[in-house]
């Protein structure tokens, strides 16, 4: 029984560590990357994965060391796995209609084509 | 040891929020600030995970439900302000 809460011990802090890691990271990517639209995309995954990583991580602490099955905290593991890319989705789509520019070196803009076409169109 | 990488992870976590925060301050458009907001939402949740599991209780968990649906409505909200500037249409 020991050996068994030392192995779940060491899987939830390599959970909790990836997660925090993998939110760095994407912190590190919405310093660095050049256009709105480059740094929405680091962030939003980066930081949806890492806050799942930990979620699921204090979900089975809680379920193994203080016998709590926490039904609060998958409701908002699955919560925050739907909305966090829809409000990326909301926040690009917004930028784009209020004209940020794209970054210098971009190369391909299907989106300003057909937004062009639904214009003539009408 | 446990409690030795819980608070490496809080640690890691700062410094994204500081990250988060320098992109706030210097970010040349509105909607990256926006981006910006909802990430550190997304932080502070995690935050609140790990210092819950750091502290062996489960008190926390209303509040990460709590955070979760709070900034996503505060980005949605300025998503629709930038992009219509209103946030409630009126009938027409």
């Amino acid at each position: 029984m020991a050996v068994i809460s030392g192995i779940s011990e060491w899987v939830i802090a390599l959970l909790v560590l990836l997660g925090a890691v993998l939110s760095f990271l994407s912190a590190i990517g919405l310093v660095r990357l050049p256009d709105i639209y480059l740094r929405s995309h680091a962030a939003t995954k980066g930081a949806t994965l890492g806050v799942l990583c930990i979620l699921s991580g204090a979900f089975l602490y809680l379920m193994l060391f203080l016998d709590i099955l926490s039904v609060k905290l998958l409701l908002g593991i699955v919560f925050v796995f739907i909305t966090s890319p829809v409000a990326g989705h909301l926040n690009g789509r917004a930028a784009y209609r209020s004209g940020v520019p794209l970054w210098e070196k971009s190369v391909q803009d299907d989106l300003r084509r057909d937004l062009n076409k639904e214009i003539s169109k009408e | 040891m446990f409690e030795t990488l819980m608070i490496i992870a809080l640690c890691l976590l700062v410094v994204a929020i500081m990250c988060n925060l320098y992109r706030i301050v210097k970010g040349p458009s509105s909607a990256d600030r926006v981006q910006a907001l909802d990430s550190v939402g997304i932080n502070i949740i995690a935050g609140i995970a790990v210092f819950s599991v750091f502290l062996h209780t489960h008190a926390f968990f209303d509040l990460i439900l709590l955070i979760g649906i709070l900034s996503f409505i505060g980005t949605a909200a300025f998503a629709k302000f930038l992009e219509r500037g209103v946030v409630i249409e009126r009938k027409r």
